[in-house]
């Protein structure tokens, strides 16, 4: 488990250097871009670029010089807001936005679950189709559609919710939070609704029902772990798709996280800074990814015995 | 069965149609598809309005007689503008799939046909490229080569190929070992008559399942991207930079957002019910029965 872990690990380092790689030279290609000679920026803008970037050493040495940074964590000053640094910018949206991506899979993964364990207790009757076409619709509302629609409901026509910001009036949480969990509450719901019927149909549970066990002590017991390892490689990517969902959310309900920075990033051609997120965000995503896989081979021992074999 | 047995080869696409006539949800979505295919193809003919037409004075409208979806802010006709968006949005949905199907199909074939070290490699290159945030990377591509229509469908349809490769590798190396394979082999025929007459109709249906729901998860990122305003640019529009145009003006106008919301919602439904109804019927692994 831990070589594979560490081996796991390794592996990340390549895919992380390609990242940095591919994003710098993209940037760097870009018309316009901070490392082109033609550009109207503040002189102490300049300045610090010059500093940093070694912009009169020919672009591998600059390449070296800021893969050097990036590996010290140092991602360099701001392209467009003047005196603030890459650092700082992630540092002030990165608190704020894990709170959300926190908060929105405690919806999607009380809800989901929820949901799919109820489904798959009795499937094709009432309790099984009503939630699964309550996960389609969430699958199909995308949230750019779905937050719009619930500030147009509950926070200007029945006024029972703010519709903006973050920690500033209480209540303001909740529906970006719905927001961004919904539509991985109907993909979690899916997923347990399929790994619970697959497990419920084993062997050690008609075991465990001809032991005379209640059934809700089979589920909780014998069934939820094996049919919940779909979730949980689900995780991993659910986490990349939070992340991106933040992007929305945080624009709908002006949210100044991460998802916010990037997207005015964006907008502002701040190249340093979306150079520095993009890798930045990538890290936690892999990270996110190896956790994920990791959980979900601790979960199931056919899959740990394979790796004690292969290694 | 006996269908089967004295050399009518259609039976499974003819089992498969049975199996779908009887999923009304699956039907729904055909349904809903070729209605969506057919509007965005006669769009310049049966829109009620010209695609340029404004009428600034008037504004915006609520639904009326005139205008059935209402007018936006600019006094243009809802109804034609989300039939122009959604020939964009359809457009993107259908070539970027086309992109990640050509290479996907591609590149599974070609390491699923040889195997071995080259398999090896270009399926490690495929590993690689799934562990990369891509939201990230077409949103920093859209940034630096600008808003292009052109590159969206490249960069969607670049990430969209990983899982095609996949699949179709998957299929055809179990393929080439399969005893009816052997059997067919043994009995004489030539291989292309075997490619044609087993391997490809095998490849094909999780093929076609799976492009089905790319299909939609492509037209989503599209409305992700264009929501965002890094997607579609004005003049030209979809559905995505519709919502966004809704979303501004949603506390006076709020039938701005709504209809081109449904129109978005009701095509990823129809797609993703067509795409379940057609993995059941043309996937005997992982169909229900």
């Amino acid at each position: 488990m831990y070589r594979f872990a560490i081996s796991r690990l390794l592996q990340a380092i390549p895919v992380l250097l390609m990242v940095i790689t591919v994003t710098f030279f993209l940037v760097h290609s870009a018309p316009g871009g901070p490392f082109s000679a033609d550009k109207a920026v503040p002189p102490e803008v300049i300045k610090a670029l010059e500093e940093q970037y070694n912009l009169n050493q020919p672009v591998w040495q600059q390449y070296l010089s800021y893969l050097g940074d990036v590996i010290q964590g140092d991602f360099g000053p701001s392209f467009k807001y003047p005196g603030r640094t890459v650092n700082e910018l992630i540092t002030a949206g990165l608190p704020i936005t894990a709170e959300l991506a926190f908060y929105a899979m405690l919806v999607a993964l009380g809800v989901g679950i929820t949901a799919g364990v109820g489904a798959s207790m009795r499937p094709n009757t009432m309790q099984d189709y009503l939630p699964m076409t309550g996960a389609m619709i969430g699958i199909c509302m995308p949230s750019f559609l779905l937050g719009p629609l619930l500030v147009l409901i509950f926070g200007i026509h029945l006024d029972w919710l703010p519709v903006s910001g973050w920690g500033d009036i209480p209540g303001d949480k909740i529906l970006p939070s719905i927001t961004l969990g919904t539509g991985y509450a109907a993909y979690i719901a899916r997923l347990s609704r399929g790994g619970m019927l697959e497990v419920l149909s084993q062997d050690y549970i008609r075991t465990a029902r001809a032991k005379g066990l209640s059934e809700r002590l089979i589920i909780v017991k014998h069934a939820l772990r094996g049919g919940l390892i779909p979730v949980v490689a689900f995780l991993g990517p659910a986490f990349a798709g939070l992340l991106a969902g933040s992007f929305v959310v945080e624009t709908i309900f002006q949210i100044p996280g991460l998802g916010r920075f990037y997207v005015q990033a964006a907008f502002n051609r701040d190249y340093t800074l979306i150079l520095g997120m993009t890798i930045f965000l990538s890290t936690l995503i892999i990270l996110f990814n190896l956790l994920s896989d990791m959980l979900a081979i601790w979960l199931n021992p056919k899959l740990r015995q394979e790796i004690r074999g292969t290694n | 069965m006996a269908d089967a047995i004295e050399g009518h080869g259609s039976s499974l696409w003819k089992d498969a149609w049975i199996k779908l006539s009887k999923n009304r949800l699956a039907l729904f979505g055909l349904a809903v598809l070729i209605m969506l295919i057919l509007t965005s193809l006669l769009t310049p003919l049966i829109a009620p309005y010209g695609y340029e037409t404004q009428n600034l004075d008037m504004g915006a409208t609520a639904p009326s007689l005139l205008h059935w979806l209402g007018t936006d802010i600019f006094g243009r006709d809802m109804l034609t503008r989300i039939m122009y968006g959604g020939r964009v949005s359809l457009m993107v949905g259908f070539i970027a799939t086309a992109v990640a199907l050509v290479i996907g199909i591609l590149w599974g074939a070609i390491a699923g046909f040889f195997g071995g070290r080259l398999d090896a490699v270009m399926m490690r290159i495929v590993d690689v490229l799934y562990a990369l945030p891509f939201m990230i990377f077409i949103i920093l591509l859209m940034v630096v080569f600008g808003r292009n229509i052109l590159l969206l469908f490249l960069a969607i349809g670049a990430v969209e190929w990983l899982t095609m490769a996949r699949i179709v590798r998957s299929q055809v190396m179990a393929l080439r070992n399969q005893e009816f394979v052997e059997a067919a082999n043994s009995l004489g025929l030539s291989q292309w008559t075997i490619i044609r007459r087993h391997i490809i109709p095998n490849t094909l249906g999780p093929v076609i399942v799976y492009t089905t729901l790319t299909i939609p998860s492509v037209m989503l990122l599209e409305a992700f991207l264009s929501f965002l305003g890094l997607g579609i640019q004005p003049p030209e529009s979809s559905w995505g930079l519709l919502i966004n145009y809704g979303v501004e003006t949603m506390e006076e106008f709020p039938w701005l957002l709504i209809f081109p919301g449904i129109a978005l919602s009701l095509t990823l439904f129809a797609l993703n019910f067509l795409g379940d109804g057609l993995r059941d019927a043309l996937d005997p692994r992982t169909s229900k029965d």
